[in-house]
C-alpha cells in the first residue's frame, strides 16, 4: 500500500489569521493527505523541528502579516539545514505578485494567493511530488 | 386583514412558482423564503419587539433621531510603519473629513513585544504602527488635539498599557483625562476564539479587563472600555447569526466577571460597545444589526437587571468585511464596499470603517483610502439612506429575518450557557469548531459554484499585475531598534526598575487594580515589552490547542 502523503500546515510569525490555513488543512485531509496543523505563532525553528519530528513530505506555510519575505526564506534555510532537502515547501496568504519570484528563488515551490481554490493546491501537491 | 384569504392565495402562489426554483441553479445557498407577506409577521407585537428609536428594546436604533441628529462617525482604521508615518496618515485623514481616529498596531505591539525582541523580526510596522514606549505614543498623536478627537485603538491583550500611554500623553499636555473620548478593543475572548493576539490565560485577562472597567468608570467616564467584537468571528468564517450570538455570549461573560469583581452593572454597562462586520448580503446584515440590539437589550434588562437605559443599548462600530474583498479585479471591491456601507447605515451603526479596494493585496494606499472614505460620504450626503430612521422597518422580509436571526442567536446563547459560559465554550473549542465548520462550508460552496463570487469563480478575466501597492519600508525594524536603544540609554533606569518591581507585586495581589501602576510605569518610559514581560512572568501565557 502506498504511504499517505504527510503535510505540515504551519503558521509562522505572529499573525493570527488562520481561517485560510484551517480551511486548506481540512481540504487536504478530505483529499486523503495526512495533515498536521501547528497552530498559531510558530517560530521558524519550531516549524523546522515539527517537520523533522513528523517526517513530513510537504510543508504548507500560511502568512497574512506581510512578513513572508523575512520568514519564508528563513524556514527553508532551517529545513534544508536539518537535511530534509526533498521536502516540498509551499506558501499562501496576502502576498503581492511582485514578491513571488523572490520567494521561489528562496526555495518556496509555489505561492497561492487569495481566491485560490483548495483543489488547485491539492492538484499541485499530487502532481509535483 | 383577512388572513384566511391571504393564506389561500399564498399557498396557490407557492404551488405555482415552486417549479420555477430549479431555474436558479447557481443560487442554491439562499437560506430565506422566496416571498414574505404579512403572514410571516403574525403575532409580532410592535411596541414590545420594535418600539420607537431610542427606546427599549432599541430594535430601531439607539438614538431617537439617528442620522437626522448627526451622521455616524467616519472612522478609518489606519497605522503602519513608525509613529511618524502613521501620524502623517492620521492628519491626512482628519483633513479629508474623517471624524474619528482608529489606530492599527503592528503584531509585536498587539502581543506585547518590543521591536527589538527576537520574535518581532520581520513583523515590525507591517500590519500597523510599532509602539514600544510612551515616546512613540507622543509622536503618534503629535499635533492632534486629544481633548477633541475620539480615538479607537485595536488593542486587546495589552490594552491596559496602550490606554495608560494615551492617558499619559493627555496628562503631559495638560488635557483633563475626563475629557478623553475613544475606545479600546480590549476583547480577549474573541482573540482566543478567532483573532489570535492573546497573551495571558483567561483568568488574569478577565481581571485586567475588569480593572479597566473600574478605573475608567471613575476617571475616564467617556471612554468605551471594550469593543466586544463579532467582526473577527465573522471574518474567521461564521454566519451572521453566529457572529452576534458568540459576541453577545462574550459580552455576558464580561458582565459576569465584572459583577463578580464587585462592580454594579449600571456603573460599567453604559461604556460597553460592540463591533460588527458589514458583510455582502445587504438585507441580512440590516436584520442582523436590528436583531443584535434587541437581544442585548433583553440580556441587560432581564438577565442582569440593569436599570439605566444606557446599559441596555448596543452601540456599535462597524467595518466592512475584509474577507469579502477579492484580489481578482480589485476595482470591483469599491462596489462591494458601497453595498456593505449601505447595510451598515440602514442597520444603524454608530461609526464605520470602510475597507479599501487593494486590501486583499496589501495595506491600502492614500488614494484608495480616500475612495473608501468618499464611499461613506456619498452614502451619507447623496444616497438618502441616512435620511429616515431605520428605513427598512416594516418590510415583511427584514422583520421576519430580524426575528429569525434573533431566534438563532438565542439558541446559541442557550447552548453556550449550558456548556458553562463563553470562557468554557472557548476553552473546549466549541465556538472555534462552529466557526470553522461555517468557513469550510462557505469555501465548499464557492468551489462547487453554489456560491458565486464575481471575478473569482465566474466572470474571470486575465488578471493584470496591480501597480502602485503600498510597501512598508523594510528598514522600520532597524529604525525602531535604534529608537529603543536611545530610549534605554537616556531614561532613569532606577525609576523604571522600581516601578516594574511594584507592578510585579501588584500583579500577584488579585485585589489590586493594576491601571494606576501601569500609568506610572509608562510615564517612566518603561517599554511595552518590559511591562508585558512582568505580567507574563506572573500570569503565564495562554496555550491554545489547535482545533481542526
Amino acid at each position: 500500500m502506498e504511504q499517505r502523503v504527510r503535510v505540515l500546515v504551519a503558521k509562522p510569525g505572529l499573525d493570527g489569521h488562520d481561517r485560510g490555513a484551517k480551511v486548506v488543512a481540512r481540504a487536504l485531509r478530505d483529499a486523503g493527505f495526512e495533515v498536521i496543523y501547528t497552530g498559531l505563532r510558530q517560530t521558524p525553528e519550531q516549524i523546522a523541528e515539527a517537520a523533522l519530528q513528523e517526517d513530513v513530505d510537504v510543508i504548507a506555510l500560511s502568512l497574512l502579516s506581510g512578513a513572508h519575505n523575512h520568514l519564508f526564506p528563513r524556514i527553508v534555510e532551517l529545513i534544508h539545514g536539518t537535511g530534509m532537502t526533498d521536502v516540498m515547501i509551499i506558501g499562501g496568504g496576502v502576498i503581492p505578485d511582485s514578491d513571488i519570484p523572490f520567494l521561489k528563488e528562496a526555495g518556496i515551490a509555489a505561492v497561492f494567493t487569495p481566491g485560490t481554490p483548495t483543489t488547485t493546491i491539492i492538484d499541485y501537491i499530487k502532481t509535483n511530488r | 386583514m383577512n388572513n384566511e384569504s391571504l393564506k389561500l392565495k399564498v399557498a396557490e402562489y407557492t404551488a405555482k412558482v415552486d417549479k420555477a426554483s430549479a431555474k436558479f441553479p447557481e443560487r442554491k445557498n439562499i437560506e430565506y423564503n422566496r416571498l414574505y407577506t404579512p403572514l410571516d409577521l403574525e403575532g409580532l407585537d410592535y411596541e414590545k419587539e420594535l418600539g420607537l428609536p431610542g427606546t427599549y428594546p432599541f430594535t430601531r436604533g439607539v438614538q431617537p433621531t439617528m442620522y437626522r441628529g448627526r451622521f455616524w462617525t467616519m472612522r478609518m482604521y489606519a497605522g503602519f510603519s513608525t509613529a511618524e508615518e502613521s501620524n502623517k496618515r492620521y492628519r491626512y485623514l482628519l483633513e479629508s473629513g474623517s471624524t474619528g481616529l482608529s489606530c492599527a498596531f503592528d503584531l509585536p505591539t498587539q502581543i506585547g513585544y518590543d521591536s527589538d525582541d527576537a520574535v518581532s523580526e520581520g513583523e515590525v510596522g507591517k500590519v500597523g504602527v510599532a509602539i514600544d514606549s510612551l515616546a512613540d505614543m507622543e509622536i503618534l498623536f503629535d499635533q492632534i488635539d486629544l481633548g477633541k478627537v475620539s480615538t479607537s485603538m485595536t488593542i486587546n491583550a495589552p490594552a491596559s498599557v496602550l490606554l495608560a500611554m494615551y492617558i499619559a500623553v493627555a496628562e503631559k499636555r495638560g488635557i483633563s483625562v475626563d475629557k478623553l473620548k475613544g475606545t479600546i478593543q480590549n476583547d480577549i475572548l474573541k482573540e482566543y476564539a478567532a483573532r489570535g493576539t492573546y497573551i495571558f490565560p483567561p483568568k488574569p485577562s478577565m481581571r485586567l479587563i475588569t480593572n479597566i472597567f473600574e478605573y475608567c468608570s471613575q476617571h475616564v467616564p467617556n471612554w468605551n472600555t471594550i469593543s466586544i467584537s463579532g467582526y473577527h468571528i465573522r471574518e474567521a468564517g461564521s454566519t451572521a447569526a453566529q457572529e452576534i450570538a458568540f459576541t453577545i455570549a462574550d459580552g455576558i461573560a464580561y458582565c459576569e466577571a465584572a459583577i463578580k469583581a464587585g462592580l454594579d452593572v449600571d456603573d460599567f454597562a453604559g461604556r460597553l460597545s460592540f463591533f460588527w462586520n458589514a458583510h455582502n448580503n445587504v438585507l441580512e446584515e440590516v436584520a442582523k444589526f436590528r436583531a443584535s440590539r434587541r437581544v442585548w437589550a433583553k440580556v441587560m434588562k432581564d438577565r442582569f437587571g440593569a436599570k439605566n437605559p444606557k446599559s441596555w443599548m448596543l452601540r456599535v462600530h462597524t467595518q466592512t468585511a475584509g474577507s469579502m474583498l477579492t484580489a481578482q479585479q480589485p476595482e470591483n471591491n469599491i462596489v462591494r464596499v458601497a453595498l456593505q456601507t449601505a447595510a451598515a447605515v440602514m442597520g444603524g451603526t454608530q461609526s464605520l470603517h470602510t475597507n479599501s479596494k487593494d486590501e486583499a493585496l496589501a495595506l491600502p494606499t492614500e488614494d484608495s483610502v480616500r475612495v473608501a472614505l468618499r464611499t461613506q460620504q456619498i452614502v451619507a450626503y447623496e444616497s438618502g439612506l441616512a435620511d429616515v430612521v431605520d428605513p427598512l422597518a416594516g418590510s415583511y422580509y427584514v422583520e421576519a429575518m430580524t426575528n429569525q436571526i434573533e431566534a438563532e442567536a438565542w439558541k446559541y446563547i442557550q447552548k453556550i450557557d449550558d456548556i458553562g459560559g463563553a470562557v468554557v465554550a472557548i476553552e473546549q473549542g466549541y465556538i472555534q469548531r462552529e466557526i470553522q465548520d461555517s468557513a469550510y462550508k462557505w469555501q465548499k460552496e464557492v468551489e462547487n459554484n453554489d456560491r458565486i463570487i464575481v471575478g473569482v469563480n465566474k466572470f474571470q478575466i486575465e488578471e493584470k499585475p496591480v501597480e502602485g501597492l503600498l510597501r512598508v519600508d523594510a528598514t522600520v525594524g532597524e529604525l525602531q531598534k535604534k529608537k529603543l536603544a536611545n530610549l534605554r540609554a537616556k531614561r532613569d533606569t532606577v525609576a523604571v526598575n522600581a516601578v516594574l518591581a511594584t507592578l510585579e507585586n501588584a500583579c500577584r495581589d488579585e485585589d489590586f487594580n493594576l491601571m494606576p501602576i501601569i500609568i506610572k510605569a509608562v510615564k517612566t518610559y518603561a517599554t511595552l515589552g518590559e511591562i508585558c514581560g512582568v505580567m507574563r512572568k506572573v500570569f503565564g501565557e495562554y496555550q491554545a490547542h489547535a482545533t481542526l
